[in-house]
């Protein structure tokens, strides 16, 4: 690119700052976390059941369950998500009616509060489907919640493919199935990745849409139809309904990010791996 | 290959609910109020040591889902954290747990001692705006009222004799901690909350103050003693007779051996 | 792959995706069925009051519709500038070394539970706000959160839009002698134009469907506002606030309230569309 123009500095200086305000509210964020919560974090911490309503002891169960949760959730979003999008990208047109309303049936579920979800998932999952209050309620639940964000994030993934490449699987004779498995899908991989991340991120977070769905109940979950608490329901008790629960709140709370961070990264891992292995780049 | 995998996954864990199902008999139920809930669940791990093989499951969803799921049969035991209406008394039995008594904050700046009920009544209804009205310094009030259904509204609102629609607040909260974070943040707040919850906080150096009420003193002594004005029962509500196991839950929930749980949480045990 | 896999390939597909279809389907039709009993009674324009007391019978929903929207569109206002920014300097600005970390931080903002980041506007910003202008938990506030919350989306979607940017385009400008600065403004935005817009609306309808964040900070009295820094509810606020404590009609109304709130994502959603061009 040509030298800089004194618009240009000062333009590089605004993205700058933008990016620079966005770390400080963060670390500022962070940091009150920290000087809350750190000193009740230990190896204890997260390897003991928790004690006095969450004031004492740990968060292993809960941390069990969290994981649980979202593994169902990232499990059946994945492959549903995933399919959804090809069908999106590769049979429908950028104007087509059937398209048009999938996504706009993707975009009014974007748009559903966290809480309808838990209504819905406690009426549907847990009391039509029989699933009770348990960690398979919540996880088909947040699944459900994802998909939208998830799907739109592959697809735009998926429609940045250089076409040249579809054309050229073609002219090789390649199937479909195989051209995407081999070609289109690994191209895609980074948006796929993204879209991991951000579901990921969404899923842990989530509360209102888990307290009526895979529960309160605070015990080392025996398997998947047993209650169990996510981690970011047990935050909002810890600092919303329990007296004196804000330190371990916060702890929990530096956890939940530790965990998302270890979720990310493997998100994105996996979908390099997956980008280099198949194309050779 | 991974989809398979995880299919395989799916389906084997869905087999263990048939499993679990069979385990009915030595469960119980609770689903209800998240005011009674933590303490709930203390009881019932105390319930559980003592009792092995038997499991205690709270949820929460609020006092009306507790009320809802023991009418239905979803739960065996219901959490409600306000007396019995008359027309779902007729169908359920109330066991009182614990008391909690709802008092005045202030924040601990403001030197206002105390509020005679008349002024209580102008505060809340917008007549008084400016703190230096009672005596206080030259600050605006900021009234922090409770939402709607909440059994502490339906307490104030009885001993104010107002309406909520008089009611002019500048912040309306749900649950105690945030109430007690709002007035913490605003030196000009006043809010009213679990009497419990209030006095952990000041005994915990966070700036905020009870207001007696009536003339009593707010204290979880006074609601014990039966003299402060404002408080509540906290519910276990069953339907028809309850099974033996609920039944033996309820009497062990009732008896003195969980006095220092019920305090663990700032209630006040009911009077004998 | 055997060529059976192809056939198999549109059905499998096209079922994954009637699944979302499915889900809204079911979705309002729950909210329906829940809210019907509110319904029944007739007298849909009692919905369209200010007054929202619905244990003396009044439920209008007009002033919290416009909070909601209010909100959303002061968080956006926010995000959408800002969260360009970002995924301009990370693509473009960044050494490489920093622009992945950058992202990768963003990425775990997107991951911080909604609860902590109420906590901390709770207990952070409401009293900074109440200092300035009290009482501190307000329209305003709602809206600086929910930016911070909606933040991540709109820049990761933005910067994989951005990423996807053919090369040659950007040569192309470089070429003919463009600066940067109307490189990356009237080139390279403009032909990631799709991908932001799809963050930004993504990021909007989180921002319409957020909960419990703005139930901590909004400070939840049913009115108008008069100014920014007034006390709003929200839709969605309104339903966590009450839903606990509710019974027949006012639990009914409440489910209304979501009704109106998924009609209002709908409608958005609809809206949005008819503003993509019919071509790619």
């Amino acid at each position: 690119m040509p030298s800089a123009t004194p618009g240009d500095r000062l333009f590089g200086l605004a993205l700058w700052g933008a990016a620079l305000g966005v770390v400080a509210v963060f670390a500022w964020l962070f940091a009150d976390l920290a000087r809350l919560g750190l000193g009740a974090l230990s190896w204890d911490f997260v390897t003991t059941a928790p004690e006095n309503a969450g004031r004492a002891g740990g968060i292993a169960p809960i941390l069990v369950s969290t994981l649980l949760i979202l593994g169902v959730a990232v499990g059946v979003a994945t492959p549903v998500g995933l399919g959804a999008a090809i069908w999106l990208n590769t049979y429908t047109r950028a104007g087509g009616h059937a398209g048009r309303r999938i996504r706009l049936a993707l975009d009014g579920l974007a748009g559903m509060p966290s809480i309808v979800f838990g209504l819905f998932g406690n009426a549907f999952f847990s009391v039509t489907l029989g699933l009770g209050f348990s960690i398979l309620s919540g996880g088909l639940t947040l699944a459900a919640m994802i998909l939208p964000i998830f799907i739109r994030t592959v697809e735009a993934g998926l429609a940045a493919v250089d076409d040249g490449w579809r054309r050229g699987a073609a002219a090789l004779g390649l199937s479909q199935s195989a051209a995407l498995a081999h070609i289109v899908l690994p191209a895609a991989a980074p948006a796929i990745g993204a879209g991991l991340m951000l579901g990921i991120g969404r899923a842990a977070a989530e509360t209102a849409a888990l307290i009526f769905t895979s529960g309160y109940v605070d015990r080392m979950p025996e398997s998947l139809s047993d209650s169990g608490r996510a981690l970011a329901v047990h935050i909002y008790d810890l600092s919303m309904n329990v007296a004196g629960g804000d330190a371990h709140a916060a702890a929990s709370a530096l956890v939940l990010i530790a965990l998302v961070a270890a979720a990310n990264l493997l998100a994105v891992a996996l979908s390099r791996r997956l980008l280099t292995r198949r194309l050779a780049l | 290959m991974l989809n398979t995998l995880i299919s395989a996954a799916l389906l084997l864990s869905l087999a263990a609910p048939l499993h679990a199902a069979q385990a009915a008999d030595n469960k119980l139920v609770l689903t209800g109020s998240s005011t009674v809930a933590p303490l709930a669940l203390e009881i019932g791990k105390r319930f559980e040591a003592q009792n092995p093989g038997v499991r205690v499951d709270v949820q929460t969803g609020g006092s009306s889902r507790g009320v809802a799921d023991t009418m239905n049969g979803l739960a065996d035991i219901g959490l409600v954290s306000r007396a019995l209406k008359p027309a779902e008394a007729k169908t359920l039995a109330a066991h009182t747990l614990a008391l909690d008594g709802v008092a005045l904050v202030v924040h601990a700046s403001n030197p206002v001692k105390q509020l005679d009920d008349a002024q209580i009544k102008a505060i809340y209804t917008g007549r008084t705006r400016n703190w230096r009205e009672t005596g206080g310094p030259d600050r605006p009030i900021t009234v922090v009222n409770k939402a709607e259904g909440r059994s502490t509204l339906e307490l104030f609102l009885h001993y104010t004799g107002l309406k909520n629609s008089q009611i002019r607040a500048q912040a309306v909260i749900g649950d105690n901690q945030q109430g007690i974070k709002t007035v913490t943040g605003n030196p000009g707040a006043i809010g009213y909350v679990s009497i419990g919850a209030a006095e952990y906080a000041v005994g915990h150096g966070v700036p905020i103050r009870l207001l007696p009420m009536g003339g009593v003193e707010a204290s979880t002594d006074t609601v014990q003693r039966g003299s402060f004005p404002l408080s509540r029962p906290l519910n276990l509500v069953t339907r028809g007779a309850p099974s033996p196991l609920a039944a033996r839950f309820i009497a062990f929930a009732r008896s003195p051996a969980v006095r220092d749980l019920i305090e663990a949480q700032y209630f006040v045990p009911p009077p004998r | 792959m055997p060529r059976s896999a192809d056939t198999l390939l549109e059905p499998l597909t096209a079922a994954m995706a009637g699944i979302s279809a499915l889900l809204l389907i079911g979705m309002i039709g729950f909210l329906l069925a829940e809210s019907w009993p509110a319904l029944a009674h007739g007298n849909w324009l009692r919905f369209a009051g200010l007054a929202w007391y619905p244990l003396e019978g009044q439920f209008g929903l007009a002033a919290m519709g416009i909070a909601t929207l209010a909100v959303a569109a002061l968080a956006i206002l926010l995000a959408a500038p800002l969260g360009l920014a970002c995924a301009l300097f990370a693509r473009f600005q960044a050494p490489p070394a920093l622009a992945g970390g950058f992202r990768g931080l963003l990425a775990l903002m997107a991951g911080v539970p909604s609860v902590v980041y109420g906590f901390w506007g709770l207990t952070v910003l409401v009293p900074l706000v109440a200092r300035w202008q009290p009482p501190g938990a307000s329209l305003f506030t709602a809206g600086l959160v929910l930016a911070l919350m909606i933040l991540p989306t709109v820049a990761l979607l933005a910067h994989a839009a951005l990423a996807a940017v053919p090369r040659g385009l950007l040569d192309g400008a470089a070429a003919l002698g463009l600066s940067r600065r109307t490189t990356l403004l009237k080139v390279a935005v403009p032909a990631a134009r799709r991908g932001i817009v799809g963050g930004v609306l993504l990021g909007l309808a989180r921002a319409l469907g957020e909960t419990m964040a703005v139930l901590m900070v909004a400070g939840n009295v049913v009115q108008l506002p008069a100014s920014v820094f007034d006390p709003v509810r929200v839709l969605t606020a309104n339903i966590a606030l009450e839903m606990a404590y509710a019974t027949d009609t006012h639990r009914a109304g409440l489910f209304v309230s979501g009704l109106l709130l998924a009609l209002l994502a709908l409608g958005l959603a609809w809206f949005a569309a008819r503003l993509e061009p019919r071509h790619a």
